[in-house]
């Protein structure tokens, strides 16, 4: 999927893309709306479906809310690209098939508003003068991604799914 | 042999596990709140299965309540209705969830508790295993009872020797937050021990693993000992002696720690009180799941009585839970808090995160007992917050700027 680049910074909050003023309800419109009204109030006005974010280090750090992450998919993004993510953040991407790609350069190399495009199941990103090799998800969350969304795992084969050979001590 | 959390799940698994492994686990208890209680209920509902256990699942109104807006009476309906279909009895609206959970005794020591909300981590300190997560994840946990864990890695936290007096759970944690950085415990445990740790109330212990989160930590540990046992009421269990490898161990000399205040725009952007006292300040909060308990407010109460907040800085009191401000009530402190000219709003996360009860407008500066300075985290994103320990917060809305209670002249 290709689009541009939206770059943010370090440390990019659950308070910055939706804030507690905003979260107030679960209406998908509403929340598409409201994503980075106050960090970017540029973005929901110019972004365009295949889009990416790329960040620096500690994306969605704070609250559990999920309305952060729905804001994002709503809005079409195709990938957020970040140094590091928190770690709920990134649990709650992963459960509602938010494509989620840690690399560590991605932000000081790339800028706002590059062609760019990304493969979310290899974490390849690739610009017309550069490609990177980002870290996709792994493991159960790479188990979730392939199946669409958590919701679709458990319906589909539930937990049982997901047994692992336990680890041998 | 292991870390709290590799010993906690061992124990209830039945079989060992280690740091890395990844594993599916039935919870004690599954909280969500009127904010991240909605999705998680559209969460369950889209999975079409029958709810797991209703004695088991646990909703709190507490962010914004009572509703201020027609939004956010909608939320609570939505939630009323669901406890209705599914009588389920655990829905409360006393305070901050997370206080609930301990006052209700829902967090038990030596438990795996998870809640739809970052803070959850909180419980940690009775010992046990918290983790804070998603809607969908507490929705999934709503029809099966179970979530998936990596048990993490470990961060162990040695504080030696005691707090001065003055220097409390609060500016320890600060402390740490500003060595560690503000994902300096990410995917990790954080387990706090040592003298310092040893010597803490309940109360102190709960803030320590409620500002974990805020350093990255997946979950926050002290292990349960006399202390908790006679707080908790629960029969006294002991760990097996343990070996652990820990990630890395923080070893910090509690004896020279002064008051800290984290500055805008970051929680590890962490000053002695000395660099920034001076700063004038339109709002002071004393609450919030971090620093809204009794003990808390018996340091606010014993700075303010008798005196008299400064005129331009309005001073927000929102006791974490009912049985808090009960406590309070009895205590004399909400009488203290009301002659000193104090706001007590009802129990709740009250302005903590920017909905109700104190808005913050742009270029205000608050301080804050609570956990998050984010930019628009009470407000507009052009105000300033400061975040500190009660003391300090009290001294300074006397003040009217950021102060060291060191430094009160006596009440005449
Ligand atoms: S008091 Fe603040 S940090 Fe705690 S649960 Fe409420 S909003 Fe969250």
């Amino acid at each position: 999927m290709s689009g541009r680049v939206f770059l943010l910074g370090d440390g990019v909050s659950t308070d910055a893309i939706m804030p507690g003023r905003y979260n107030v309800t679960t209406d998908p419109d509403a929340l598409r709306r409201a994503c980075l009204i106050e960090a970017r109030p540029d973005f929901t006005e110019t972004v365009q479906p295949g889009d990416v974010i790329v960040a620096g280090r500690n994306f969605g750090c704070g609250s559990s809310r999920e309305h952060a992450p729905l804001s994002i998919k709503r809005n079409q993004v195709a990938a957020v690209i970040a140094a590091s993510f928190n770690r709920i953040f990134y649990r709650n991407a992963v459960n509602i098939g938010l494509p989620v790609i840690r690399c560590a350069e991605a932000h000081r190399v790339l800028h706002d508003g590059d062609d760019v495009t990304v493969d979310a199941l290899t974490g390849v990103i690739t610009t017309p003068t550069l490609t990177l090799q980002g870290e996709p998800p792994s493991g159960v969350a790479l188990r979730i991604i392939e199946a669409g969304s958590l919701i679709e795992l458990i319906r589909h084969g539930g937990w049982a799914a997901l047994e692992e050979p336990r680890h041998v001590s | 042999m292991g870390t709290i959390t590799e010993e906690l799940f061992s124990r209830r698994l039945g079989h060992a596990v280690h740091a890395g492994d990844t594993v599916i686990a039935e919870v004690d208890v599954a909280m969500a709140h009127d904010v991240t209680g909605p999705l998680a209920i559209e969460a369950f509902r889209s999975l079409d299965m029958p709810l797991w256990d209703a004695s088991r699942i646990v909703f709190n109104f507490d962010h914004v309540m009572p509703a201020n807006t027609v939004a956010a009476a909608e939320l609570h309906r939505i939630i009323r209705e669901f406890c209705v279909e599914h009588t389920i009895t655990n829905l409360f609206a006393e305070g901050i969830c997370h206080q609930v959970m301990v006052d209700r005794r829902l967090a038990r020591p030596g438990g795996i508790v998870v809640g739809a909300d970052s803070h959850s981590t909180t419980y940690g300190g009775l010992g046990c295993f918290a983790t804070g997560l998603g809607s969908t994840d507490i929705g999934v946990v709503f029809a099966t009872g179970k979530t998936w864990f990596r048990i993490p890695e470990t961060v162990r936290i040695e504080v030696r020797g005691a707090l001065p007096p003055g220097v409390y759970a609060k500016d320890l944690a600060l402390h740490v937050i500003a060595q560690m950085g503000a994902d300096g415990a990410d995917y990790c445990a954080v387990e706090w021990g040592g003298e310092a740790v040893a010597a803490m109330s309940v109360d102190e212990r709960l803030t320590l693993c409620n500002l974990s989160t805020d350093f990255g930590a997946k979950t926050a540990l002290v292990e349960p000992d006399a202390v908790t046992f006679a707080h908790s009421g629960d029969d006294p269990f002991e760990l097996p002696p343990v070996r652990p490898r820990y990630l890395r161990t923080l070893v910090v000399d509690a004896e020279r720690l002064r008051p800290q205040v984290a500055v805008h725009p970051s929680i590890d952007n962490v000053h002695d009180i000395d660099d920034v006292s001076g700063i004038p300040l339109d709002e002071v909060f004393i609450g919030s799941c971090t620093n809204g308990r009794l003990s808390d407010l018996a340091i606010a109460a014993s700075i303010l009585s008798g005196r008299t907040v400064h005129p331009r800085t309005r001073t927000i009191v929102a006791p974490a839970s009912r049985g808090v401000y009960l406590d309070a009530l009895s205590a004399g402190y909400i009488e203290i808090f009301a002659r000193a000219g104090a706001l007590v709003v009802n129990p709740g996360c009250g302005p903590c995160l920017g909905r109700q009860h104190g808005v913050v407008g742009p270029g205000e500066r608050v301080l804050s007992t609570s956990n998050r300075n984010y930019p628009g985290r009470m407000g507009s994103p052009d105000a300033q917050i400061f975040l500190a320990s009660p003391a300090v917060a009290a001294a300074s809305a006397l003040a009217g700027a950021i102060s060291d209670p060191a430094t009160l002249e006596p009440v005449s």
